[in-house]
């Protein structure tokens, strides 16, 4: 076993792990419940975190990698969260809604990067999230009214 | 899973390349790949420390440190406004922005996987790649090298072509069926095609700087492809022309674009 020290949704925090686990295994033994696998193949984005500020897979960032880093998690930005999921909500993007933290963490990183995102870049963006359930026009619909409000441009 | 008994952050190429003389050991850049391979080794061995994720852009070429991210490839403003705006079309089709931020250029060129977008833009535009022991080596003579136990620290791709990307896919982000790299320099124009499925490999240079949809048809004629479970040999014989009409169309427009 190895000790990790990173930092965890702005918490310094110290982790056990193996050698050969991975950064989503970790987050999940500290009870982070919002990073989830769905594809075991690198694809899906439902374990995405932001490591140093930036969208990555958890699932594929060895643990040991993380020493020193700043992770952060849907649960280190519940602010953010609940404005984007009323988004989503208010466009019946939510289904079965297990896509939808991994989806959420890549669109708050979408609207730090590129606040006015086109709809060709929203998609472009997004292309590493999967949903199963809402063919991704109600999420579409979301993002564009989430970047707005972000940008002061509606009030919730 | 991959399964390993020992992570060591190297603190030294000469700690990783010594580490990496053991068939137990293994280099892990972005571990996209290597983590769905099921190997099990006594040590992984880490780069991210080295401050290999540079890229520096000199008088007459790019350096890429081996452990930069397709994404910051891609994303580079410089890379993109000297050789046609290729890397920004030939990545956004690989999985997803995140997927892009963790793969490395040098894993993938290192691994010169099959089915590889990067290895054929790669291909097209002289890249060098620089091997920590052995050098610089010219990457048309890396694509039909073995694995072996060097370490891959850079890539050097020079200024001087323009290229275009082309591929097919069964659906957006999968791996593609083909890939079509073509570049124009002073030597003319160059096609590569990549995912036949197989190393990607240049199928033609020093071509007339002309869409001849003639010539592209007896190229596929002689170019060896393969089936697998994504197409057949012979759907990929009939796309690759099309292909490479395309791709050479562009770089070749490309290239009027940058000299006006």
């Amino acid at each position: 076993m190895m000790e990790i020290r990173f930092t965890l949704n702005g918490r310094a925090v110290t982790a056990m792990a193996e050698a050969d686990d991975s950064l989503y295994t970790v987050l999940r033994g500290l009870g982070i419940s919002s990073v989830k696998c769905g594809c075991e193949t690198t694809n899906c984005g439902l374990c995405t975190v932001h490591m140093d500020g930036q969208a990555v897979l958890s699932c594929s960032i060895p643990a040991p990698r993380c020493e020193g880093h700043s992770i952060v998690t849907l649960e280190g930005l519940q602010e953010e969260a609940k404005a984007l999921g009323g988004c989503l909500a208010d466009e019946g993007a939510e289904q079965c809604g297990f896509c939808a933290p991994g989806l959420m963490m890549n669109v708050l990183a979408l609207a730090k990067e590129n606040p006015a995102a086109t709809d060709e870049e929203i998609d472009a963006y997004l292309a590493g999230n999967l949903c199963r359930c809402s063919g991704y026009m109600s999420q579409r619909r979301a993002v564009k009214k989430y970047l707005a409000m972000a940008a002061g441009e509606v009030r919730a | 899973m991959a399964s390993y008994r020992n992570y060591v952050m190297a603190q030294t190429l000469e700690e990783a390349y010594a580490l990496n003389q053991k068939k137990s050991s293994v280099i892990v850049a972005g571990n996209m790949w290597l983590r769905m391979c099921g190997l099990k080794k006594q040590t992984a061995i880490d780069l991210s420390r080295l401050g290999l994720d540079k890229i520096e852009e000199r008088e007459d070429a790019f350096v890429i440190g081996s452990m930069a991210s397709l994404r910051d490839v891609e994303t580079h403003a410089g890379l993109n406004a000297c050789f046609g705006g290729v890397f920004a079309r030939a990545f956004a089709p690989i999985v997803g922005t995140q997927f892009r931020r963790g793969a490395t250029i040098g894993g993938s060129e290192y691994s010169r996987f099959g089915f590889s977008d990067v290895s054929a833009v790669l291909l097209a535009l002289d890249t060098r790649v620089v091997l920590y022991k052995r050098g610089e080596v010219p990457l048309s003579q890396y694509q039909t090298e073995a694995w072996d136990r060097d370490i891959l620290t850079h890539i050097v791709i020079p200024k001087g072509r323009t290229a275009a990307v082309e591929s097919v896919r069964l659906s957006a982000t999968d791996i593609p069926i083909l890939v079509c790299a073509a570049s124009v320099g002073a030597d003319g124009l160059r096609l590569v095609l990549g995912a036949r499925p197989a190393r990607a490999m240049i199928v033609a240079e020093g071509m007339k700087p002309e869409a001849d949809a003639a010539a592209f048809e007896e190229i596929a004629q002689r170019t060896a492809f393969g089936s697998n479970l994504r197409a057949s040999e012979e759907y990929r014989r009939k796309v690759a022309p099309v292909l490479m009409l395309r791709a050479a169309m562009n770089c070749i427009a490309a290239g009027e674009e940058e000299r006006a």
